[in-house]
């Protein structure tokens, strides 16, 4: 037991694979969606063929040091990810959520289908194929439930998959009915709902119009992460799907005990309004939803950020390195030293096989994985 | 004692249309137009008014109710009036300016010459800056005027260049910025779509405070006009620490993008951002709602407000549930009197 409990388990809950060359979706689509692919592209709700609406800060918001030397894009060579990521800090889950293209959000909802079950069968042979630490996200076209619905069911089952991929910019707020049949197969399925931040919603980044800084795009996810789980508990939608799980990623945390005050106090004065809760909101905040860790907001007194957690719930927070994004955290210095051990644990790995149905440290621990 | 939020209500369009131009006031006639009433507070809504204040129709339309209902009985030395009727909602821009005109001229002739406690927000016509700008002017040399109004979501965020003109002026005669909840209704109130339900338009109003503060600070409002001060009013508080402690994050991973803001958000919004403190947003527990004071800094940003008349919480007087006695002479004299430097002038 003693070296087993030597390091404790390490979940990664964030990992953004992404494709060597555009031909390694090929298998995977038909002559009809490879001709539409190659012809018209993806065509999303904003304005650029290339790039982003708001440049970010480092090209394609990675790490300077995660190209491949043999050329690709970071992320599209599974040896470096190893090397760089996997390997030394003694990863022994990576969960994968590829970005782009994955069809998500794409505005011709059968070409987001295809693309999203392409993206899928790449996950599987490119990745979880060559290594045995990697999950895959189940990616699905989230704008259209019942294909969505459908992916689900196809890959139901399948314990190569972790979660359910969705963005959180969705065209409306989540908890609305269109939605409704992705929600029920991610919960037949016993996948949670993964929410990565960004997308395009088609509406202004923010309620007051269109912000004008990348800085500001990424600040509005945690505003945004707030309104999406507004809607899910307001519309009834842990109610509807009690065994409904979502996770979070890359939204921050801080912002949800405040949230949850604020939805008591409105839903204490208004519930006639939304008379299928049964319960106060935070009531289904604490049960139903998990975030992750990065990028963790980091107080100048790191007692707040454990007060914070505390109030969060400690069994809630999953670690998350975001390799090989800029913003990347090191699995060794993310967590403030002030949060005590178990806590520490909990979140590295801990939290996560609880949530996903993880196998213990032991099991899980890749052959050569642990110091 | 000072309350910074009160809301006066207009009764009808009658009220107003003695104020407006001979132009508009035929319109209002000639094209049935109702009145200017938002969505955002709902008549009946549980939120909106508070049972005891419903009697005879609603909330205190009137000087000698308001003083009945909320001067009186708290012993208030002032109250600033934060007018909420729809003149952000308007398309037209010279209508949104002879609206907001007459609203401030009603104000001044109905509420602040008859009850000398009375102070009040100019309201400004921000479809349109250039007539914002004058009717800051207009009000300026009326030192109870002591503020200007905008709703925290309107055609474009807060910081944007084109309102700085806007935000100069109100700064140049010592008129801080007012932000107050509600929205034009420009976009929907979240940034993912319109929600199907007024609890989370009055939730989502949280969330407009902080994309708001992120373009004022990210669009260097603060460095360009060092003497602006903001007033986050009826925007909830507990969402501010963790909300700068991101910001914080980000600005240093960032901040490459927008070089004036040379300092971290944090310090800026603890120099130029006070906020009222009801809503507060904590659970009714004096241990929690201590916690946050502390991770706020301390109690210098609150506001002491009624928010008069909505129907907040159930604590009675200027503070919200869970905050002690003591800290009343700091949010409801001290930090008012720092925060508004016109109030004692009239």
């Amino acid at each position: 037991m003693s070296e087993v409990l030597a390091k404790p388990l390490l979940v990664d809950v964030d990992l953004h694979p992404k494709l060597a060359r555009l031909d390694d979706l090929r298998p995977y689509l038909t002559d009809r969606w490879w001709r539409h692919l190659t012809t018209y592209g993806a065509r999303y709700r904003h304005g650029y063929a290339k790039g982003f609406p708001y440049p970010k800060v480092q090209p394609l918001a990675c790490r300077r040091d995660a190209w491949p030397e043999g050329g690709g894009d970071p992320g599209s060579d599974l040896g470096l990810m190893a090397r760089q990521h996997l390997d030394p800090y003694g990863v022994d889950i990576g969960i994968l959520n590829p970005l782009s293209p994955t069809g998500q959000g794409e505005l011709d909802d059968d070409f987001s289908a295809a693309m999203a079950s392409a993206t899928n069968e790449w996950q599987l042979h490119a990745l979880v194929a060559r290594d045995a630490r990697l999950r895959a996200s189940v990616v699905v076209p989230y704008e259209d439930g019942p294909a969505a619905a459908a992916e689900i069911r196809r890959r139901a089952g399948d314990p190569r998959f972790a979660h359910v991929l969705v963005l959180s910019r969705t065209a409306e707020p989540l908890g609305r009915r269109r939605y409704w049949p992705m929600l029920e197969a991610a919960t037949e399925a016993g996948l949670p709902l993964g929410i990565h931040v960004f997308g395009y919603s088609g509406w202004a980044m923010t309620s007051g119009g269109w912000c004008s800084y990348y800085i500001e795009e990424a600040s509005e996810h945690a505003v945004s992460a707030q309104a999406l789980l507004t809607s899910l508990v307001m519309e009834g939608c842990f109610e509807r799907f009690p065994k409904l799980r979502v996770v979070l990623i890359e939204a921050g945390f801080a912002w949800l005990p405040a949230l949850g005050w604020r939805l008591d106090r409105l839903w204490a004065r208004m519930r006639d309004e939304v008379p299928e809760l049964r319960h106060p909101p935070s009531h289904y905040l604490k049960r139903h939803v998990w975030l992750s860790t990065q990028p963790m907001e980091e107080p100048g007194d790191p007692l707040a950020l454990a007060r914070t957690i505390e109030w969060i719930g400690r069994d809630r927070l999953l670690f998350a390195s975001d390799y090989p994004h800029w913003d990347y955290d090191d699995a060794r210095q993310a967590l403030p030293r002030r949060l005590d051990a178990d806590l520490r644990a909990a979140i590295l790995g801990g939290n996560a096989a609880a949530l996903y149905g993880l196998p213990s440290p032991a099991t899980a621990r890749h052959s050569d994985g642990g110091t | 004692m000072i309350d910074c939020d009160v809301h006066p209500r207009v009764p009808g369009m009658a009220a107003i249309t003695p104020y407006l131009p001979a132009y508009w006031r035929d319109s209002v006639a000639d094209r049935g137009i109702p009145g200017l009433d938002s969505i955002a507070y709902p008549h009946g809504a549980p939120l909106s008014c508070k049972p005891a204040h419903r009697a005879g129709g609603g909330p205190a339309a009137d000087a000698a109710r308001l003083a009945s209902d909320l001067l009186d009985p708290l012993g208030l030395g002032h109250a600033i009036l934060n007018p909420l009727w729809g003149v952000h909602l308007v398309f037209n821009e010279d209508m949104a300016a002879a609206f907001a005109t007459a609203l401030n001229d009603w104000i001044a002739a109905e509420w602040l010459d008859r009850d000398p406690r009375l102070r009040a927000s100019v309201v400004v016509p921000l479809q349109d800056p250039e007539a914002a700008v004058a009717e800051i002017e207009r009000r300026a040399r009326d030192h109870r005027f002591v503020q200007v109004l905008v709703p925290v979501t309107g055609e474009v965020p807060l910081g944007r260049r084109s309102l700085w003109p806007v935000w100069r002026k109100a700064a140049e005669h010592g008129l801080p910025l007012g932000v107050h909840a509600g929205s034009a209704y420009r976009y929907p109130v979240t940034s993912l779509g319109w929600p199907s339900h007024y609890i989370e338009d009055a939730a989502a109003q949280a969330q407009g405070f902080q994309s708001a503060l992120t373009s004022l600070v990210c669009e260097g409002t603060f460095a360009r006009i060092p003497d602006l001060r903001v007033v986050l009013i009826e925007s909830g508080v507990t969402w501010l620490p963790g909300y700068l402690w991101r910001l914080d994050k980000f600005w240093r991973g960032a901040r490459q993008e927008v070089p004036w803001v040379d300092r971290p958000p944090s310090e800026i919004a603890r120099d130029r951002i006070r906020l009222t403190a009801r809503p507060f947003d904590a659970p009714v527990d004096d241990a929690t709602v201590a916690e946050m004071v502390a991770m706020l800094g301390g109690t210098d940003m609150l506001l002491a407000a009624s928010d008069y008349p909505h129907w907040q919480d159930d604590a009675p007087g200027l503070l919200p549930p869970g905050f002690p006695p003591e800290a009343l002479h700091a949010l409801a004299v001290t930090n008012p009197r720092a925060a508004y430097p016109r109030l004692e002038a009239a």
